[in-house]
C-alpha cells in the first residue's frame, strides 16, 4: 500500500514539475526573448495573415514558383495536417505520379533534365524550400509569364538563395513562398 | 554521396566523442549521490519531493524490490496518461476541441510513451490537446527515460558491487536522473530550438490566406466530380519546443506533429537538426564513460563505445550510399547527376542529414525521423530495419542501449570462454549458470514477440494486410518495421501501415509493453546476481575486455546472433525488393 501511495505522489509530483511548470517556463522566456519565432513567424500583408515563413504553400499558376509536389491534403500543403507519401520505391502509385509529373514539368522547360526535388514529396509535405536547380529551372516558364527578363527572375531568385550554415551544415535552398512574395512585389502580374 | 555530406557526418561523430567525457563523467555524479554545480537550486526541490511522497532516500533497495518499484511507478503513470488522453475534451489548454481518442488507440499511447517508444498511431495536431502533450506524453518522455537510466545504472552497480544484495533506491535514481540530467539539458536546449524557429505557444491554429488558391478536383457523396477552391490554410500550433528537447534527449522520438522532426516547426533549420542528432547519441554515449568510471575501468568503456561506433559508422556509410541513389524505376528525364532518393526528405537537410539522422534513431531507439523511411530504398530501409533487430544496442536508447549492450558483453565473454575451457569472468565478477540463462532468455523474448506477430498479421487479410500502404515485398517490411519498432521501443514506423486500427493498436501496445517490462526483469536479475558476488583477481585465462580483440569479439556475436535470428525475414522484404527494383519491377 505504501508503495502505491508513494508511486501516485510522485506521479502528480512530477507532473507538476516537469508536465506543466518545465513547459511553462520555456513558453515564458521564448516568447519574452524569441517572440516571432516562438509564435511561428506568421507574415502580414495588408492587414492579412498570408503565410508562415517556414511553412510551404501550394502554387500552382504558371507566373508563380511552384514548391515540390505535397501528399498532406488535397490541395497539398496541409499545415493542419503534415505527412508525407510514405509510398515505397517500388510502389507502382509512386513510380506512375512520379512519370506524370516528370512529363508535365519537361514540357514546359524542354530539354533539361528535371530536378528529383521537383517530382518528389516531401517527408512532412510542408517543404517550404526546392533546390536551388529547381527554381533554376522554373526561371524561363516565370518570366515568360510575368513578361520580364530571365535575369531579372534569376537575381531574384539569388536574393532568396540560402547557403548552407556555416557553408557546411544542410544544403542550399531557396523559400518558394518569399520568393513568390518578392516576385509579386517586384513584378506584379499584368492582368 | 558527397565531400560535404561526409564532412557533416564527421562533425557529429566528432561532437559526440567529444562530449562523452563530461556527460558520463556528470552522470556518473549523479548517480553517486556526489555533489553536482545544480545542488543549490535543485538539491532543495529533491529533498521536498523525497519528503511529500515519503521516500526515504537513504535505503537502498534489492534488485527484487527495485523492479517492483519500478513496475508499480510504471503502471501508475501508464493509468494516468491513459485517463488524461480520454479525457482531454473536458480539460482546459485545449484550444482545437479535440475529443478524447477511443480506448484501443488511448492504450496503445499510453503503453507506448510509457515504454520510451513513442509508437504513434495518431497524428498529433488532430488528436492530441496541448495539455495531453505537454502534461500526458511530455511528461512520460522525462521519466521513462530517467527509468531507463535507472536501470542501466543499476546494471553497472551490479558490476562494480561486490557482495551485497544492495542495489540502490529506485526512486532516487529516479528523481536524481530528471531532476539533474533531463531537465536542465532540455530546458537549455529548449530555448535554443526556440531561437531556431520552433514554435512554443498555446495559441489556437492559425489560418492564412493563400498566395495562389487552388482548384481541385473531388468526387462528392453521389459520385459526380466536382471542382472546389482551397483558398486558406490552416497552421498547426503548440508548445513544441519543450516536448522536442526532451523527445530527443530522452531518446523516445514521438513527434509533437506528425510529419515528427520532419516538420518545419519541429526542426526548421540544419542547426536545429544538428543539435537534435546530438540530444540523441549524448546520454547513450556518455552512459559508456560512466560504465568505465563506476567499474574502474575506462578502459573498457572505451572498448564498448568502440564496437558501437563500428556498427554506426557502418550504417550511416550504407544508408547513405543506398540514398545518394536516385530511384532506378524514375522515369529517364529525371535529374540522375544531382540529388538522390528525395521522396520523402526535406531540402534543407537532403540526403546525408537525412541519412544520418535515419541511422542514429533506429541506432538509439529513439524513432524520431526527419525524413519518411518508408520511402527510403530498400537498401537504406534495410539498414534501418538492422539497426532496430540488433536490438539498438548501437549506443541505444538512454539506459536502454546500456544495459542491452551489457548483456551482448556478458555472452561474448561466456562465448570466449568456451573457446578455451574456463569460467569466464567479467570484471572480477564470474559469469555463471543464472547470468548466461538471464541473458539468453533477454536475447530471446525480442525476436519471440516481434517475429510471432509480425507473422500473424501477413497471414490475415482481413485485419493483418487490409492496412498496407505498400504491396509485394514493401508490404511485408512495413509490417515486420512496425513490431520490430514497437517490441524494440524505437518507434519510428514505416508510417504508411494504418496502425490505428483495434488488431495494431492492441498487438503493438503489447509488443512494446513485452519488449520494455518482460526484458528489464531479466537485465536487472543479472545485475542482482553479480552484485552478490565476490571479486576474483584476474588470471592467465581471464579474457581481458579492453582490447581491440575484445571489442571485435562483441561485434562479431551481435551481428551473429542478429543475423541468424532475422536474415530470413529480412531477405524476404528489403532484400527481395532490392532486387525487383533493379529488375524494373513495381508493385
Amino acid at each position: 500500500m505504501k508503495l502505491i501511495k508513494t508511486s501516485i505522489l510522485m506521479t502528480l509530483l512530477t507532473t507538476l514539475l516537469v508536465g506543466i511548470i518545465y513547459p511553462l517556463i520555456v513558453t515564458a522566456v521564448s516568447q519574452g526573448i524569441f517572440r516571432d519565432q516562438a509564435n511561428g513567424q506568421m507574415m502580414i500583408r495588408d492587414g492579412k495573415l498570408v503565410g508562415s515563413k517556414l511553412i510551404g504553400q501550394p502554387f500552382s499558376s504558371p507566373g508563380y514558383f511552384r514548391p515540390r509536389p505535397s501528399a498532406a491534403g488535397p490541395a497539398g500543403y496541409d499545415a493542419g495536417a503534415s505527412t508525407g507519401s510514405n509510398l515505397g520505391p517500388t510502389s507502382k502509385n509512386l513510380i506512375e505520379r512520379i512519370r506524370i509529373e516528370a512529363g508535365r514539368l519537361e514540357a514546359e522547360n524542354p530539354g533539361a533534365p528535371v530536378p528529383v526535388d521537383l517530382v518528389t514529396t516531401s517527408g512532412s509535405g510542408l517543404d517550404p524550400h526546392i533546390s536551388p536547380e529547381a527554381a533554376e529551372f522554373q526561371i524561363p516558364r516565370v518570366a515568360r509569364e510575368r513578361r520580364i527578363g530571365t535575369d531579372e527572375v534569376s537575381n531574384l531568385v539569388l536574393e532568396n538563395t540560402e547557403g548552407r550554415t556555416f557553408g557546411i551544415f544542410g544544403e542550399a535552398r531557396v523559400n518558394v513562398l518569399l520568393l513568390n512574395l518578392a516576385l509579386d512585389e517586384r513584378f506584379p502580374m499584368r492582368r | 554521396m558527397t565531400f560535404n555530406g561526409w564532412l557533416q557526418i564527421l562533425i557529429y561523430a566528432a561532437v559526440i566523442i567529444a562530449l562523452t567525457r563530461p556527460m558520463g563523467g556528470y552522470l556518473a555524479r549523479v548517480y553517486e549521490g556526489e555533489r553536482t554545480l545544480l545542488d543549490p537550486v535543485l538539491r532543495p526541490v529533491e529533498l521536498l519531493i523525497y519528503r511529500l511522497c515519503g521516500v526515504d532516500h537513504k535505503r537502498e533497495m534489492r534488485w527484487t524490490e527495485y523492479a517492483v518499484a519500478m513496475l508499480v511507478f510504471s503502471l501508475t503513470t501508464m493509468l494516468g496518461l491513459y485517463l488524461l488522453q480520454r479525457l482531454q475534451g473536458y480539460l482546459p489548454l485545449n484550444p482545437q476541441g479535440m475529443h478524447g481518442p477511443p480506448p484501443e488507440l488511448a492504450f496503445n499511447t499510453a503503453a507506448s510513451f510509457t515504454t520510451n517508444t513513442n509508437w504513434q498511431s495518431y497524428a498529433g495536431e488532430t488528436t492530441m490537446s496541448y495539455l495531453t502533450q505537454m502534461a500526458g506524453l511530455a511528461y512520460q518522455n522525462f521519466v521513462s527515460a530517467a527509468a531507463g537510466m535507472a536501470i542501466a545504472i543499476v546494471f553497472i552497480r551490479g558490476i562494480a558491487r561486490r557482495e551485497t544484495d544492495r542495489l540502490g533506491n529506485f526512486w532516487v535514481d529516479l528523481v536524481r536522473g530528471t531532476l539533474y540530467v533531463l531537465l536542465p539539458i532540455s530546458l537549455t536546449t529548449a530555448i535554443f530550438f526556440v531561437s531556431q524557429g520552433v514554435v512554443q505557444n498555446f495559441k489556437p491554429y492559425d489560418t492564412v490566406s493563400l498566395l495562389d488558391p487552388q482548384r481541385i478536383e473531388k468526387t462528392d457523396e453521389e459520385g459526380r466530380k466536382v471542382t472546389e477552391t482551397v483558398s486558406r490554410q490552416v497552421i498547426a500550433q503548440g508548445p513544441v519546443a519543450s516536448q522536442l528537447a526532451i523527445k530527443m534527449l530522452g531518446t523516445n522520438g514521438g513527434g509533437f506533429f506528425n510529419a515528427n522532426s520532419a516538420h518545419p516547426f519541429e526542426n526548421p533549420t540544419p542547426l536545429s537538426n544538428f543539435i537534435e542528432m546530438v540530444l540523441i547519441f549524448l546520454i547513450p554515449a556518455g552512459l559508456t564513460w560512466t560504465l568505465g568510471s563506476m567499474t574502474g575501468s575506462q578502459r573498457h568503456g572505451w572498448a564498448i563505445f568502440a564496437a558501437m561506433a563500428i556498427l554506426f559508422i557502418a550504417g550511416v556509410a550504407v544508408a547513405y550510399r543506398a540514398e545518394s541513389q536516385v530511384n532506378p524505376l524514375y522515369p529517364a528525364n529525371v535529374d540522375r547527376q544531382a540529388g538522390g532518393n528525395m521522396e520523402g526528405k526535406e531540402v534543407r537537410f537532403g540526403i546525408a542529414n537525412s541519412a544520418l539522422f535515419a541511422t542514429i534513431t533506429t541506432d538509439a531507439s529513439c524513432g524520431a525521423v526527419n525524413s519518411m523511411h518508408d520511402s527510403f530504398l530498400p537498401l537504406g530501409g534495410l539498414v534501418l530495419l538492422v539497426n532496430i533487430q540488433l536490438g539498438e544496442i548501437i549506443f541505444g536508447g538512454v539506459g536502454a542501449g546500456m544495459y542491452g549492450m551489457l548483456v551482448f558483453v556478458i555472452i561474448s565473454i561466456f562465448i570466449a570462454g568456451l573457446m578455451v575451457g574456463r569460467t569466464p569472468e567479467y570484471l572480477g565478477k564470474k559469469i555463471e549458470s543464472f547470468d548466461i540463462k538471464m541473458a539468453m532468455l533477454y536475447v530471446l523474448i525480442f525476436p519471440l514477440i516481434l517475429l510471432v506477430f509480425t507473422a500473424i498479421s501477413v497471414l490475415s487479410p482481413e485485419f493483418g494486410l487490409s492496412s498496407l500502404n505498400n504491396n509485394g515485398p514493401h508490404g511485408l517490411s512495413e509490417i515486420l518495421y512496425a513490431y520490430s519498432s514497437g517490441t524494440g521501443n524505437n518507434g519510428s514506423a514505416f508510417a504508411g501501415l494504418n496502425a490505428n486500427t483495434l488488431w495494431y493498436n492492441t498487438t503493438l501496445g503489447m509488443s512494446m509493453l513485452g519488449g520494455r517490462f518482460l526484458m528489464i526483469i531479466p537485465a536487472l536479475a543479472i545485475a542482482g546476481n553479480l552484485a552478490g558476488k565476490k571479486r576474483v583477481p584476474p588470471g592467465l585465462g581471464t579474457f581481458p575486455v579492453t582490447t581491440p580483440l575484445f571489442t571485435i569479439l562483441l561485434v562479431s556475436v551481435i551481428l551473429i546472433v542478429g543475423a541468424l535470428t532475422f536474415f530470413p525475414v529480412l531477405s524476404l522484404g528489403p532484400i527481395v525488393e532490392h532486387l525487383s527494383m533493379n529488375a524494373g519491377q513495381v508493385y
